[in-house]
């Protein structure tokens, strides 16, 4: 897949010159930088150390920054955040890391009830300055356990930020932004984007701001607003229909909480038509807010109903391959939806 | 006939505390049982909402307090700690903050009762889902270790109860992989509200647990201070030469019902209390005291005195304060102007 450019054009100050990588090389590198750069930053999970992480992420890090950096941690969630969090209370600025998103369950007491309301219970006299990563999401035949998106689970508590940028240059702006953050975060990498998306990436130290989604095709007739492989996906059938004359405004979140009201207003006061695409199952997911929000404020200036294209309101996706591709999202669906809302 | 000093000592096993410290005990102890009942004696006035007494708790947490140094050492407590936050150096004035919810309140009047917060003392904040901050304690003594600054240790004190809980069991096998600098204090009044101790595990003692871990662990009589102070002395000592975390067992028991809303008639024989009442430790301690003429008897009704004063005056100072202001509901959800929506 051609991958999105990613655009660093809010980011603060990239130095000229840039390195073409993948996402999971952006997510690699990024990591390396800050374990360099901060010595407050360490990095803690299952088989990050000798293994250098089930992705190879971390390839390597054990040897360069030691064992007190790179830390192999006994194989239980909730402590791998718990602890994380009171290294983060007491100064430090742990990485910790969920080997799959679909693993992070037993840890949802530590980060919905202790690191998203660390500050606010101590009214400030604590905080949370932590970042927890998590590769997500379908397409890779990881079946039930191996493909899950979660950021509807998390979306809902106050205290987090949740992060799911999907282009090499987004991912190493964002996971700056997100270990600069004095706030628990939650960094979501889609696993299908992992080697499969390559692009530009400034060189230098330059982070991209929380909460700005960015506008990743100008288009005029309808917006669509996605995120994470998803909004590859957009992109690609957004400019396949741009040749049949239809134009397409892509907007990919990158932010999910804080999301961005601006962006998606201006542009849907613009095109009057949105649609909403995630793979995440649609009841309750991502979509509902962005369609409470717009309807709250730009119901009359729209001229279709608002259109959701998510995933099937069913637990997760099969193992063998009909199913799995039954419930992601295709490019032809998009092609469809978009389609079908120009000409309403 | 005069007591020399020899004399004393045989009288009192004070494992190495200076008389002084023996008072200062002794005045925690008395001052936590004071705050105690304050704490239901406002809620039954209708002046506050809710209450919670560790009272059986007071020799427990007035000897393991004497293991912190301030300004060095992290507490990380749980909700029936009253004497342990006054024995690290919270006032009386902070607690009834708290009780009254008034805006003087560390955490602003956010946090129910007896879930302190202060960092500049080295009190880490808590909530109320059992056992969560076990992995918090690891993660500051693992800072600690870190940074390499020796001689620094935590204190991450549960009850029995806690130790079902599952991140209990990932802290202290955290903690011992790491050989980290750590003690967990089990206060262990055999009763999780309503649930006995026989009901939360199959093994006699909690400290029986250690064993799983690798680490050592020590049962102490949780109602002799000095008994607990020198067992967790031992384990804090430890902590703090590098030899890894212990796991320390204070049997005490909870006098009173779990909290304001609970009623223990409906659980527990009043015959059972009356008989751990015989042990209790304030009055007990006192006596000893007394004995082995470290304070006389009008020393002892001095102390009280004071501590009623100052438990009073702790009392009219902060219900006078205001509550906090409805507009700081919305501040220090992150840092900065919170709002989901950016414009």
């Amino acid at each position: 897949m051609a991958g999105l450019k990613g655009s660093p054009a809010t980011a603060t100050a990239p130095s000229a010159g840039s390195t073409v990588m993948t996402n999971v090389e952006a997510v690699r590198a990024t990591l390396h930088d800050a374990l360099a750069r901060d010595e407050r930053v360490l990095i803690m999970g299952e088989d990050v150390g000798a293994r250098g992480n089930v992705f190879l992420i971390t390839k390597g890090f054990l040897e360069e920054f030691g064992p007190e950096r790179v830390i192999d941690t006994p194989l239980a969630e909730a402590s791998i955040v718990g602890v994380a969090i009171g290294m983060a209370m007491e100064g430090l600025r742990p990485i910790a890391e969920i080997q799959f998103a679909d693993f992070i369950y037993p840890a949802f007491n530590q980060i919905v009830g202790e690191a998203a309301k660390t500050r606010y219970r101590s009214n400030g006299d604590y905080t949370c300055p932590l970042v927890i990563r998590t590769p997500y999401g379908g397409g890779v035949r990881g079946a039930l356990s191996h493909s899950v998106s979660i950021e509807a689970l998390f979306y809902h508590v106050p205290g987090l930020t949740i992060l799911a940028p999907s282009t090499p240059a987004d991912v190493k702006g964002l996971l700056n932004a997100a270990i600069e953050c004095p706030d628990p975060v939650l960094f979501l990498e889609h696993k299908k984007t992992y080697r499969s998306v390559k692009g530009e990436v400034p060189d230098g130290y330059y982070t991209i701001p929380i909460g700005k989604a960015d506008v990743k095709k100008a288009g005029s007739q309808v917006t669509v607003v996605s995120y994470g492989f998803n909004a590859h996906q957009a992109l690609d059938a957004a400019n396949r229909l741009e040749a049949d004359g239809v134009s397409i405004e892509v907007i990919d979140l990158r932010s999910i909480r804080p999301m961005d009201k601006t962006t998606i207003l201006d542009s849907v006061r613009k095109t009057r038509k949105l649609l909403i695409i995630h793979e995440d199952n649609k009841f309750g997911g991502i979509g509902a807010e962005i369609s409470a929000m717009v309807a709250e404020e730009a119901l009359f200036d729209l001229d279709a109903p608002i259109r959701r294209l998510c995933g099937p309101d069913v637990p997760a996706m099969g193992y063998a391959l009909p199913l799995e591709e039954e419930f992601m999202i295709s490019t032809e669906q998009m092609l469809t939806a978009m389609r079908e809302l120009a000409a309403f | 006939m005069a007591k020399t000093s020899i004399e004393r000592e045989s009288a009192l096993e004070r494992a190495g505390l200076s008389d002084g410290q023996l008072v200062e005990m002794l005045r925690n102890m008395l001052l936590q049982r004071q705050l105690d009942n304050r704490g239901f004696q406002l809620n039954r006035q209708g002046k506050i909402p809710f209450a919670l007494g560790s009272e059986g708790h007071e020799a427990v947490q007035a000897g393991a307090a004497m293991t912190f140094v301030r300004g060095r050492d992290v507490l990380v407590p749980y909700y029936r700690d009253l004497g342990l936050a006054l024995g690290v150096g919270m006032s009386p004035f902070e607690i009834l903050s708290s009780l009254f919810a008034r805006r003087t309140d560390r955490s602003g009047g956010r946090q129910f009762p007896n879930h302190y917060t202060n960092h500049d003392l080295g009190v880490a904040s808590i909530s109320s889902i059992i056992a969560g901050h076990c992995t918090h304690a690891v993660g500051i003594a693992a800072a600690f270790r870190y940074r390499r600054e020796a001689g620094r240790a935590v204190i991450c004190s549960t009850g029995e109860g806690a130790t079902s809980q599952g991140e209990w069991h990932e802290s202290v096998n955290y903690a011992a992989v790491h050989e980290l600098p750590i003690v967990f204090l089990i206060e262990n009044n055999q009763w999780a509200i309503s649930t006995p101790q026989s009901m939360q595990m199959k093994v006699a003692h909690v400290a029986d647990k250690a064993a799983g871990y690798g680490i050592p662990s020590a049962i102490c009589d949780g109602f002799d201070p000095i008994a607990t102070y020198a067992a967790m002395s031992v384990a804090m000592d430890r902590a703090r030469s590098g030899g890894g975390p212990t796991l320390v067992e204070a049997d005490c028991y909870r006098y009173l019902s779990h909290s304001t809303d609970d009623d223990d008639r409906t659980y527990r024989s009043r015959d059972d209390i009356e008989e751990q009442r015989k042990r209790d430790p304030v009055p007990r301690f006192e006596q000893r005291l007394i004995e082995a003429g470290i304070i006389d008897a009008a020393q002892s009704r001095s102390l009280r005195a004071d501590v009623l004063r100052e438990t009073n005056e702790a009392t009219d100072a902060a219900e006078a304060q205001p509550y906090p202001s409805v507009e700081s509901l919305y501040t220090n959800v992150v840092a900065g102007d919170y709002r989901p929506w950016q414009d």
